[in-house]
């Protein structure tokens, strides 16, 4: 494993994870995950919400972490899968089913790449009980790839496609991830942010501007595109 | 004769070689990085060796993310080849469609509308084929690049007046845009278009990013510096990976020129990310073929200045 700071935590968690399990995290602890875990993404999302069809698995029974990601996969003429690795998709875009879907499936742990606003982890998070996981990196497919010990089965493949199915996973040790948000809805995003934010009006001093603006450009680059 | 055969498996072959190895070069890029972080943003980057190592020791992707693998092709005026034009294109299509099951990639081209998918990375324009040509070669250089990233990209008309400024100031605003939360999962390799039609600059940045190693300099001499300050200013901004605090944001910058219009001075900004996926491979006429990592795309027949050419 790469070296760790000092005073650096890493902690494991077997899925589904429990309350208590995850009560006490911090923003910034490593954590790897042994379990069930399964994909979900927008296709799950419409096709659930929007369009009414029931989860096909017995959620939050068999896991309550959702990984917003597809994985880079084929399945065989046998019927045998053959995963290469998975990577997070930013998960930002996902915010408008996050409530209804914390409802419908009691997830605990939502695990993607870059987080989510500090306003949806107060207004979707924290009253769902539940925190984000960021992958490292972000491109440490192969490494994820590692941790999964089994595809468990794959739903809705022909209607959404390999990329939107969903896809359930046994793993193992599957990580790093690092928490962003904790149970309070703080977020690791946002402290380093405001960090590297400090110094931005020094890099643009003496630049002028140029001639033609854009509509809605904003010299405020405090701000984020999410 | 270079046969179908050969290219088509050649292709199919670099596939595989960009998806799983890291170029040496930009890994050298971020281990050099590695010595100046501490805290998380060394955790990440140390991360991102291991996944590399990973990736190739059991011989899978490095990234689940594979992009849109994309061909670029270069054919020496005097290349002989089996097929045709045509018959290359189709070789490069079959070599996509097996290499994404085989792999495995995702299958992440879908159609625009309909999100109907092949599940095999081919469909209407895609994968993308470019083509350039060499003076005095009879061997065909055949790249694949795997890009990923839905971010990290972006263009912007600027005016003659508004000088290196406006450049640095389109640099930092689409590096801090893209950067922060690490959505273009830098360090990355920057590639720059200045100049030519729109539709060239869109190109021609991405070209610079993708085709061209860490530590290769642009010819002419002025922008060469130019590189170098732009990769330090990106540096300084004091953000790293993931927008973590950190120092580690340019692996290179590279940056790409064509003439444009008297009155006009189009610029893009593209991000080649954690995952610089590539691979090239070049198919002599007595059927050997030789693989590297350097695409060696720009040539200096390509950044010809005059009516004609003269080595
Ligand atoms: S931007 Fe690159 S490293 Fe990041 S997820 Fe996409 S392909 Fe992978």
């Amino acid at each position: 494993m790469a070296e760790l700071s000092e005073g650096q935590k890493v902690v494991r968690l077997q899925v589904p994870v429990s309350h208590d399990d995850i009560k006490d995290l911090e923003i910034g602890t490593v954590v790897y995950l042994d379990g069930v875990i399964y994909t979900g993404r927008e296709g799950v999302y419409k096709r659930v919400i929007e369009d009414g069809h029931e989860i096909p698995l017995d959620l939050p029974a068999v896991s309550n972490a959702n990984f917003h990601c597809s994985p880079a996969a084929a399945i065989e003429p046998d019927g045998s899968y053959n995963v290469g690795g998975v990577t997070a998709t930013a998960s930002f875009r996902f915010a408008k089913w996050m409530q209804r879907w914390f409802e419908l499936s009691g997830a605990k742990i939502i695990i993607g790449k870059g987080g989510m606003s500090s306003s949806d982890y107060r207004e979707l998070f924290v009253p769902a009980g539940a925190i984000y996981l960021t992958t490292v990196g972000y491109g440490t497919g192969a490494l994820l790839g590692r941790g999964i010990r089994k595809v468990r089965q794959v739903e809705w493949f022909e209607e959404l496609g390999n990329a939107q199915a969903m896809w359930v996973f046994e793993v193992e040790n599957f990580g790093p991830f690092i928490v962003d948000s904790d149970l309070d809805g703080n977020s690791l995003f946002e402290q380093q942010a405001e960090q590297v934010n400090k110094n931005i009006e020094s890099l643009y001093q003496g630049l002028k501007k140029p001639a033609l603006s854009r509509y809605g450009e904003t010299d405020d680059r405090n701000d984020e595109l999410i | 004769m270079i046969s179908q055969q050969v290219i088509q498996d050649t292709a199919y072959d670099i596939m595989g070689r960009a998806a799983i190895d890291i170029p040496p070069d930009y890994r050298s890029g971020v281990e050099f990085m590695i010595e100046k972080e501490d805290g998380l943003s060394k955790f990440v980057l140390q991360t991102m060796m291991e996944n590399w190592d990973a990736a190739t020791e059991d011989r899978r992707p490095m990234c689940a993310d594979s992009g849109l693998p994309r061909y670029y092709v270069k054919v020496g005026n005097e290349a002989q080849y089996e097929g045709g034009p045509i018959g290359i294109e189709h070789a490069l299509r079959e070599a996509t469609a097996r290499a994404t099951h085989d792999i495995p990639l995702r299958p992440n081209r879908v159609h625009p509308l309909w999100r109907t998918d092949h599940n095999n990375n081919v469909g209407i324009n895609a994968p993308e084929i470019d083509w350039s040509f060499e003076p005095d070669a009879d061997w065909i250089d055949i790249t694949t690049v795997h890009k990923g990233g839905l971010f990290g990209t972006d263009y912007r008309m600027l005016f003659p007046g508004d000088g290196i400024d406006g450049i640095k100031r389109f640099f930092l605003d689409t590096l801090l845009s893209y950067g922060k939360r690490g959505l273009a999962c830098q360090p990355a390799i920057v590639g720059i278009g200045l100049g030519g039609s729109k539709d060239t600059t869109m190109v021609l940045g991405k070209q610079a990013a993708c085709l061209r190693v860490v530590g290769d300099r642009n010819p002419d001499p002025k922008i060469s510096e130019l590189e170098l300050e732009l990769k330090e200013l990106g540096n300084s901004i004091g953000m790293g990976a993931m927008g973590f605090s950190g120092k580690s944001m340019v692996s290179d910058c590279h940056i790409e020129v064509g003439y444009t219009h008297t009155g006009g001075m189009p610029m893009s900004v593209h991000m080649f990310c954690l995952s610089s996926r590539r691979a090239t491979a070049r198919l002599f006429a007595d059927g050997r073929v030789e693989y590297r990592t350097d695409p060696q795309w720009f040539t200096p027949y390509m950044r010809r200045e005059t009516t004609s050419w003269q080595n």
